[in-house]
């Protein structure tokens, strides 16, 4: 049963892909619209959400200890004396992931049919599509190591397949390579991370490593190591400082797959990395602070330069990297939970915000940059509120979903024994940027006069309905998480193996304080920005003022710039070389000389071919001579 | 019974006009001197006891092959034998004959060591047993028409083949096509 | 004095060299032919005194055969040098490079 939650997706991309592939691609075949593929698509990722479901019933029923569903698949790799089995696991954790996952997307999945409708390839799409959702289930569903980076593998690659969707266009083909290439760095890091874990423990199964880990560290396994090398490859996966600049390019795809994949999944297969291993991070506090170090600093950076952006998607895309950064942060503090807890509630709002910015750039007719839009309020009304609705639970608004996990993670930060003040304040000025910029974006876009070129009309229902059923989730997403009742933390307890302990002097008083604390200051913020770009002009001087510091958070820092310069140049400059010298100069030559060699040989042997009989004559002569010699020589 | 004397003398000669055959200049004087060396020849043989084969020798060789050659000399002409006796340069010249004295002493040297050179075998047929038979002619033919009779035959063949083709080529052009 | 037949062989070695030395040397091609029938002579020679060495017949009834397929040779060569004239309008053997590559 647990495979099924697989195999529908997967085999949605079969049969698209053939299809495409035979019928659709061909010249002069009659292309489909979106609407059967799409359908086709919803209807598979419909079907896994549907055995998801009856998973997490099933675990439900079960006491709490044990909520566990294993299916093995099939026997894997047997050599000497490793073996593994492909098997699949359903627990707590991994079902949580599962209901979002496939939940979220079979809504994207409809918002496509309406997005993609004059596309050509649809086909192409919805069978990547598709695949995409079955490697990202697999990696969450995998019981051990190699087969989650399977899946973490395959989302990689269907990631790149659908940024460059577009591939005609160069610069999005590049955005995509970016992306793979980008990713590719962390994975090294994940796979000696892999290595370090078997040589220690012997097992690469995640309940294994979780139960074996201590007595590992007792024998002297490097775990701050391999905590850190499989955080490598969380920052290549989810985008944290510095392998976070492939996914502000990742923007020239699709808007539903920047939803999908780059708000709600793909992004925090690290976050579940985190979590499965938590009980080995817990172990090493060093790797501890690093991620939450890092977290942090990502949350903080991207923030800042999520204020210098015009472009929507951009803006997004910075905002889903400082919210991952958030979610390392709680994953550094010993708060796991905490993290997927903000996965989730993530997933509602920052998809929301893609799929309705999405829907402002269809209406829009292509434009991306905030500063030609404005007034849209009144024409696109339904986008409008459930904008607004991911808007205030992002910003940290009680009682929408995002203020709880935002603030589940702030107490955390605050009162866990790996966390500190220090990873609260950076939080708090981060849950502080996260309110502006966003308020910045949604005055920009929907309030104030209109300053659009294009008639504005409001999108079909396929792309409106998942809208709404976002924006309930958004609002009411959170309640799963309420500090005091917790559900989501009980859920999750034994998978993750986390203390609630905090640090002493801190009381249990304190949690309140710091939540109205946050509740007022998410309010502060939003109402002063909406006040501040009430008169756009006000908005435009301020900017002129500070524009050094402006163009610099416009510029993203030059980060991208830097790279290319220290990295990218030089990398190329050298591959150059070696082809110019080395395969050409050296290889290729030696290989040429090698004929060269021939041709030569022959030329010289041709000599001998005068034509003339008795200079043949002669030359059997010496032979018979040298013959003779040679037999005299033995003989006499 | 050997004569050592008519074997060195006939050998000697024999060496020394086949080298003026081979490296003579006037082509007729070649020819002459091809027919000494032959006549030479059937002298060795005379006194290696072989003498049917020593008439036959002056038969076929000197009296008809090297007819033979003196005609199509003659049909030809001296005149138009350019490099008659020229060789083929002197470098040639000189490797060719430096390779064949080498390959001579080589020779010598391995008659002289071996067994093959030195020894020898006793079969039926020792110069008694020949004379007591009636002579080598009459020893010799009964073989040939004995137990050599099947390549007596086909070397007839072979020399009706010879004259087959000698003539073809021979024919004027314009007659060929019709025969 | 004794006779060695290794005298013989050498006798006949040296005929053959002499003929041999001469086809490399001459360019006309009648004087080749006849350092042919040098060098059949000389191995006719060889075969004579193996049968005298050896006391065995078979050693003449080769060479009379010899004899007789070499005069073929012979006439066979002669009529080929002749229309080799005819076409040629001379015997010279330097300028016949058909066989070069």
């Amino acid at each position: 049963m647990l495979a099924m939650i697989i195999v529908a997706p997967l085999a949605g991309f079969l049969l698209n892909g053939l299809w495409y592939f035979f019928v659709q691609s061909s010249r002069g075949a009659k292309k489909a619209g979106s609407t059967s593929t799409g359908l086709l698509a919803t209807a598979a990722v419909f079907l896994s959400f549907v055995a998801a479901l009856a998973g997490h019933i099933l675990l439900l029923r079960m006491p709490s200890g044990a909520r566990v569903i294993e299916q093995k698949l099939f026997g894997w790799i047997h050599a000497g004396g490793f073996a593994l089995d492909f098997v699949l696991r359903l627990d707590p954790l991994s079902s949580l992931f599962c209901l979002v996952i496939t939940g979220v997307g079979t809504l994207i999945h409809i918002y496509s049919i309406g997005y993609m409708s004059k596309d050509s390839t649809p086909g192409r799409y919805f069978a990547y599509l598709n695949l995409f959702c079955a490697a990202m289930l697999l990696l969450v569903l995998g019981a051990s190591m190699p087969v989650m980076f399977i899946g973490w593998e395959g989302v990689g690659l269907c990631s790149y397949l659908l940024i460059g969707y577009w591939h005609s266009d160069i610069l999005k083909a590049a955005a995509g390579k970016k992306a793979f290439i980008v990713n590719r760095i962390g994975d090294l890091g994940f796979v000696l991370g892999m290595f370090v874990i078997y040589r220690h423990i012997g097992s690469l199964d995640f309940f294994a490593i979780s139960s074996g880990v201590s007595s590992a560290v007792g024998a002297g396994m490097p775990v701050v190591a391999a905590s850190l090398l499989l955080f490598a490859g969380c920052v290549g996966k989810s985008a944290q400082i510095p392998l976070y600049v492939w996914l502000p390019d990742a923007m020239a795809g699709p808007t539903p797959v920047s939803a999908l994949i780059h708000a709600a999944t793909m992004v925090t297969g690290g976050v579940y990395l985190m979590a499965r291993v938590s009980p080995m991070l817990m172990l090493s506090s060093g790797a501890m602070l690093v991620i939450a170090g890092v977290g942090a600093a990502t949350a903080l950076f991207a923030g800042a330069i999520a204020f210098g952006q015009n472009d929507i998607k951009k803006i997004l895309a910075y905002s889903t990297i400082s919210q991952l950064g958030y979610m390392f942060l709680a994953c550094g503090v010993g708060a796991a939970g905490a993290g997927v807890f903000h996965v989730i509630t993530h997933s509602f709002f920052k998809a929301l915000l893609f799929l309705g910015a999405g829907s402002v750039i269809h209406a829009m007719g292509g434009e991306q940059d905030i500063r030609k839009m404005g007034g849209l309020r009144g024409a696109m009304p339904r986008t409008f509120i459930t904008f607004a609705a991911a808007w205030l639970a992002i910003s940290g608004i009680p009682p929408l979903s995002g203020f709880f996990s935002k603030d589940e993670i702030l107490w955390r930060a605050f009162s866990s024994p790996f966390g500190g003040r220090i990873f609260w304040a950076a939080g708090m000025l981060a849950a502080v940027m996260t309110a502006a910029y966003m308020t910045r974006l949604f005055s920009l876009v929907f309030l104030g006069g209109g300053r659009a070129s294009v008639r504005v009309h409001e999108s079909p229902a396929t792309m409106t309905v998942p809208l709404f059923v976002l924006g309930a989730l958004s609002v009411a997403g959170g309640f799963i998480g309420i500090p005091g009742m917790s559900a989501i933390g009980h859920w999750l307890e034994p998978v993750l193996g986390q203390t609630q302990a905090s640090r002493p002097g801190i009381g249990h008083s304190a949690e309140w304080v710091l939540l109205a604390s946050s509740a007022a200051v998410a309010a502060a913020v939003v109402w002063v920005t909406l006040k501040f770009y009430e008169k756009p002009a006000r908005a435009a001087g301020f900017r002129q003022k500070g524009r050094v510091v402006a163009d610099v958070l416009e510029n993203k820092f030059y980060i991208d710039e830097l790279y290319g310069a220290m990295l990218v140049r030089p990398l190329v400059a050298i591959s150059g070389w070696a082809w110019k010298k080395i395969d050409d100069g050296m290889i290729d030559s030696a290989v040429l000389c090698a004929g060269r060699i021939s041709i030569a040989a022959g030329a010289l042997a041709r000599k001998l071919q005068t034509g003339q009989l008795q200079a043949y004559a002669l030359a059997m002569l010496f032979g018979a001579l040298a013959l003779i010699g040679y037999l005299v020589h033995g003989l006499g | 019974m050997m004569n050592a004397a008519a074997f060195f003398l006939f050998g000697g000669f024999g060496l020394a006009f086949s080298a003026m055959a081979a490296f003579g200049r006037n082509m007729v004087g070649c020819a002459f001197s091809l027919v000494m060396a032959f006549f030479c020849f059937a002298g060795v043989y005379a006194a290696l006891g072989a003498h049917l084969v020593a008439v036959l020798q002056i038969f076929v060789y000197a009296g008809a092959v090297m007819v033979l050659f003196v005609f199509v000399i003659m049909i030809i002409g001296s005149r138009r034998m350019t490099g008659a006796g020229a060789g083929q340069g002197r470098f040639v010249t000189g490797a060719g004959v430096l390779a064949a004295g080498a390959a001579l002493v080589l020779l010598i040297k391995v008659f002289r060591g071996s067994a093959v050179g030195t020894g020898r075998v006793s079969g039926p047929f020792t110069a008694d047993a020949v004379a007591a038979a009636g002579g080598n002619t009459r020893v010799l033919s009964e073989l040939l028409f004995s137990e050599y009779a099947l390549p007596f035959e086909l070397v007839t063949a072979v020399l009706v083949a010879a004259a087959v083709c000698a003539v073809t080529l021979l024919i004027p052009k314009r007659e060929r096509s019709g025969s | 004095m004794k006779i060695d037949p290794w005298m013989v062989q050498a006798l006949a070695a040296g005929i053959f060299m002499i003929g041999f030395a001469g086809v490399l040397v001459r360019r006309n091609v009648i004087a080749m032919l006849m350092c042919v029938e040098l060098m059949l002579n000389a191995a006719n020679m060889s075969f004579v005194a193996y049968a005298w060495q050896h006391a065995d017949m078979a050693g003449q009834a080769v060479a009379v055969f010899v004899m007789a397929v070499a005069a073929a040779g012979a006439a066979v060569g002669l009529a080929i040098v002749v229309s080799l004239f005819r076409a040629l309008r001379s015997a010279d053997t330097g300028g016949i490079t058909l066989l070069k590559e």
